[in-house]
């Protein structure tokens, strides 16, 4: 635990405080691992699911983005901290997926004929 | 000149201001790939029946990336962990496996699957001569089931001087498995293992091919678009790399010499976008490798 002795570099102990606390880093350590297996697990479930036949391609790319937007959400809340984060980011961010979401409700415009459908 | 709120939080956005700095610079990066995506999205339904290639990319090996760059995503936020809790040797070994995850990522990418393409050669039939190669084509079976006629025809070409040579008429293709038994629907069904090539060789004439070129992004669109997303995430790979390369360096102990929170948020900082590179590779991955 008291690794820090042996290692070759000094540290000012009065530096600025730790915010997270080394002891609650360390608790997070293997929430760290498991969610790294859990990404690795559910890469190999993605790979199987994309040869499991849905019926249409269609069905198939909606599963498989199904799957990437869980992993790419576990990416975010636990590696990118934002389960727990600072109202400002969340700020910034509902921007972003305005912007996202607006860009891709173009593409579906360009796509879908009202007349026909 | 101190910049100021490296380490402690500024009053009023209750943040250190790289975090809001980081913040922002991803926002903008959703944008661009969000773009790109978009545009994949336009071409892709755009495509004429039986026109987006399948199968095309090596899986196992895209699968592997995958997951190192998943587990490189671990050793970094690792390393910010090891920071936090004062252990500077943890800290160095986690940042050396992530920059060897990153490395190997880009060492496959630029020396094995996109030179695998390249010597891949592709030819696409003129409409009015497709009678001609149906036996690597196949299309009355496909028109049997319903399916838009195959106008591709790929493999190993022998004589690379054709592609420069106009007195040369021919193409001599070693061809690809799905040519070789067009109607064979183990040939056809996409395959988690690449097919190896066939021994099948055939001749197709120059004045019966609308495009011959090698897998290059003016191939058609799928590697057109392939190469583009690829080739910008691969950048982004490569531009975290020498980020985490900074931070092995002395100037980056001096600083944690200094203050170990300085340099701690340095590493979640470029962690942040580290996270967002691999947050990307997860929709890339199956879109390009598996659907």
């Amino acid at each position: 635990m008291d690794e820090s002795h042996h290692d070759m570099v000094a540290v000012d102990p009065h530096a600025a405080p730790d915010e997270h606390g080394a002891h609650n880093v360390a608790k997070h350590v293997r929430k760290y691992l498991f969610i790294g297996a859990v990404l690795v697990t559910f890469t190999a479930i993605t790979v199987w699911l994309s040869y499991v036949d849905f019926g249409t391609q269609k069905a198939n790319v909606l599963v498989a983005m199904a799957v990437a937007t869980f992993k790419a959400g576990l990416v975010a809340a636990i590696f990118m901290h934002l389960s727990n984060e600072k109202k400002l980011i969340y700020r910034i961010l509902v921007f972003t997926a305005f912007f996202v979401l607006g860009l891709f409700f173009l593409t579906y415009l360009a796509w879908y004929d009202p007349v026909v459908r | 000149m101190e910049i100021p709120y490296t380490v402690t939080a500024r009053p009023d956005t209750g943040l250190w201001n790289a975090k809001v700095g980081i913040w922002l610079f991803l926002a903008s990066e959703v944008m661009l790939f969000g773009g790109l995506f978009s545009a994949y999205v336009f071409l892709r339904l755009d495509a004429a029946p039986g026109d987006w290639p399948h199968g095309l990319l090596n899986v196992p090996v895209g699968t592997m990336n995958t997951a190192v760059l998943i587990a490189s995503s671990v050793t970094v936020v690792l390393a910010w962990a090891a920071l936090k809790m004062r252990q500077f040797t943890r800290y160095r070994i986690y940042m050396a496996i992530t920059i060897l995850c990153g490395v190997i990522f880009l060492v496959v990418k630029l020396a094995y699957e996109w030179p695998d393409k390249f010597k891949h050669f592709g030819v696409k039939i003129r409409e009015d001569r497709l009678e001609k190669y149906e036996e690597y084509l196949g299309n009355k079976h496909a028109s049997e089931k319903g399916l838009a006629p195959r106008r591709d025809i790929s493999g190993h070409l022998h004589n690379q001087e054709a592609l420069q040579d106009a007195n040369v008429h021919e193409y001599e293709v070693q061809l690809d498995q799905i040519n070789a038994a067009p109607t064979d629907p183990q040939s056809d069904r996409p395959h988690f293992w690449p097919l190896p090539r066939s021994e099948k060789i055939a001749h197709i004439e120059k004045e019966d091919v609308e495009l011959a070129t090698m897998f290059l992004p003016k191939h058609n669109t799928f590697f057109a678009t392939y190469f583009t997303i690829t080739g910008l995430h691969g950048a982004h790979v490569l531009g975290g790399v020498l980020v985490f390369c900074y931070m092995m360096l002395p100037a980056s102990t001096r600083i944690y010499r200094r203050n170990p929170e300085h340099l701690a948020n340095r590493v979640e900082v470029a962690g942040l976008f580290w996270h967002f590179v691999d947050l990307v590779w997860i929709f890339v991955f199956p879109l390009f490798y598996l659907l």
